[in-house]
């Protein structure tokens, strides 16, 4: 059988959604949350690639190169708000960013 | 061979923000401490400066092979978007200052934000309104948790940033399929390339995720939550410069990219339009706290804007860029306001800490009437103007239903606007509100005076929206 994009796709595709799914499913952890957004990141990586190589036009591989320090960057900015938010209220589970609602 | 000048023309102030950013960091690395004080007046001058060469090269340019292309329309809601970002800075000074979290790192970010709003503004590759996204974002996730002491700006902070985070995945995935299924990232390609169900697939997973950017329904929620977290001049910058920029941008993008889907695009735009319209003005009824009823008032106001969006680019984007100009002086007024409200022992927030302002603070009163009036829509102030243009691309384009959601949303708003100036007006008064400093007064009082002079001078300021725009008629 011959791997064509849909295949790519396909995996791409169910990464996005298990990583969608663990943010708003997850009670527990935000550390959890931070791995779904990178999840998240990595299958349009893959998406990115796929149709790069496919479609023969450079491009997706230079993007896929941007999201990926992109995604650090965000990773950093999210750890380090974690930490403030961690310092100030001692907990990082999911019900406790609860002071403001509606 | 690269050509300096057109470079310059078309991501010169982008080039200035960057470079004021990277030395502020070196001046504060090398300062320290003795650098906050300064590095306020200095951002703003830097952000006035930037938009001082914006309106130098108010024809635009392209650079970078295509990835940046400037028009007279994106550079309109750049100038207005570096001018109010350099107000809600002078006025953050004040408030950071009695905080005691007066630190160089605000100014910076502020920059750097402005800087991301820049980048999307110019951009016409998806590549480049990608990266300038996440500048914007990643500096406005540390903006909300810049009281970092205080748990409610660090969970405002935490909140923002996992929702943004989930709004960026998305609008990546969307881009993802739009090269995949158009083979380029160039707004122009796109536009030229036949329609699949990729390609719509694609786009609106980007308009979900714009949609987060403008806080419109129903991707609204972080708003309120965030608007009162983080700290007063926080979101007096989140709601009037980087709104204006990404409301700008979404615009630009649909108008542009997506031109040739332009059926496609129409309907999900209205649908967004009237939950935001309807979600804004119920849920800003039952608010107490006043920087809660601004985030829903301008989750309704982003409503009202994707009104103009949804007439398509020929009748809507004069409306469009009108309208958020008016709505951003308000704004900016209004958390001048917000900012006033400051009592022995700190701020106050709830509404009813207004009552009888009328009678302490007889000329803060009156500003802030004329803000609301013109933030509400109605006669003798600027926000008039906003709103029947853009009644009038509704109109033009044919979106009557729009138009009666439109009009019931304003009319159920005026119940909520109406209650703050009832408070400042007719309630026994309460305790003097501790003065804050000149800038903040001086704000208020300019906006409010902006919102008259702009309505009884509204033609010349139409005539600029106008031209700025001329470039979507055929």
């Amino acid at each position: 059988m011959d791997i064509t994009v849909n295949h790519f796709l396909a995996v791409s595709a169910i990464l996005f959604t298990v990583g969608v799914v663990g943010i708003f499913v997850n009670r527990k952890n935000i550390i959890v949350i931070l791995m779904a957004i990178e999840l998240i990141l990595l299958s349009v990586n893959i998406n990115l690639v796929a149709f790069s190589v496919f479609s023969g036009t450079i491009v997706g591989q230079i993007f896929a190169m941007l999201v990926l320090t992109v995604a650090a960057a965000e990773a950093a900015v999210g750890l380090a708000i974690l930490v403030v938010f961690f310092r100030n209220r001692g907990d990082i589970a999911v019900e406790s960013i609860d002071l403001m609602k509606g | 061979m690269l050509d300096f000048q057109a470079m310059i023309s078309a991501i010169g102030p982008e080039l200035l923000l960057a470079l004021a950013g990277l030395a502020g960091v070196l001046a504060g690395a090398y300062m320290g401490d003795r650098f906050n004080g300064l590095s306020f007046k200095l951002g703003a001058a830097t952000l006035l400066l930037a938009a001082l060469v914006v309106i130098m090269n108010w024809e635009g340019g392209e650079a970078f092979g295509g990835l940046v292309t400037t028009t007279p329309f994106v550079n309109f809601a750049k100038c207005i978007s570096f001018v109010a970002g350099a107000v809600t800075l002078l006025m953050a000074e004040g408030f950071l200052k009695r905080h005691e979290t007066i630190r160089y790192e605000y100014p910076l970010l502020v920059i750097f934000a402005s800087l991301g709003m820049g980048i999307i503004l110019s951009a016409s590759n998806l590549m480049t309104l990608y990266m300038g996204i996440e500048t914007l974002s990643l500096s406005s996730y540390v903006l909300a948790s810049f009281h970092r002491d205080s748990i409610r700006s660090s969970e405002a902070g935490l909140k923002y940033f996992v929702l943004g985070a989930l709004a960026s995945g998305i609008l990546l995935y969307g881009i993802s399929l739009v090269y995949g299924f158009t083979g380029s990232t160039d707004y122009g390609d796109i536009a030229s390339s036949e329609r699949t169900i990729g390609l719509v697939f694609g786009m609106v997973l980007m308009i979900s995720g714009m949609a987060f950017k403008v806080s419109a329904a129903p991707m609204h929620v972080w708003t309120p939550d965030v608007y009162e977290g983080a700290p007063s001049p926080v979101v007096a910058f989140f709601a009037t410069a980087p709104k204006m920029a990404s409301m700008v941008v979404f615009a630009n993008l649909l108008f542009t990219a997506f031109s040739g889907v332009f059926e496609d695009w129409q309907m999900i735009i209205a649908i967004i339009a009237t939950l935001s319209m309807l979600i804004g003005a119920f849920g800003a009824l039952i608010q107490s706290n006043l920087k809660r009823l601004l985030g829903y008032s301008s989750i309704a106001n982003m409503g009202y804007a994707l009104v103009a969006v949804a007439a398509g680019a020929e009748y809507g984007a004069a409306a469009l860029l009108v309208f958020m100009t008016s709505y951003v002086i308000a704004s900016i007024g209004l958390f001048g306001g917000v900012l006033s409200m400051r009592r022995e022992g700190g701020m106050v927030e709830s509404i009813d800490e207004l009552a009888g302002l009328v009678r302490r603070r007889t000329g803060l009163a009156l500003a802030l009437t004329i803000l609301v009036i013109s933030v509400s829509g109605f006669p003798l102030a600027v926000g008039f103007i906003g709103k029947i243009v853009v009644f009038q691309a509704g109109w033009n384009a044919g979106l009557l239903p729009l138009l009666i959601v439109l009009v019931l949303s304003s009319v159920l708003a005026f119940g909520y606007y109406l209650r703050i100036i009832l408070v400042m007006w007719v309630k026994e008064p309460v305790e003097r509100f501790q003065p804050v400093g000149s800038t903040v007064a001086l704000s208020v009082y300019a906006a409010a005076a902006a919102c008259l002079v702009l309505f009884v001078f509204a033609s010349p300021f139409l005539e600029w929206a106008t031209q700025a725009s001329a470039g979507f008629i055929q």
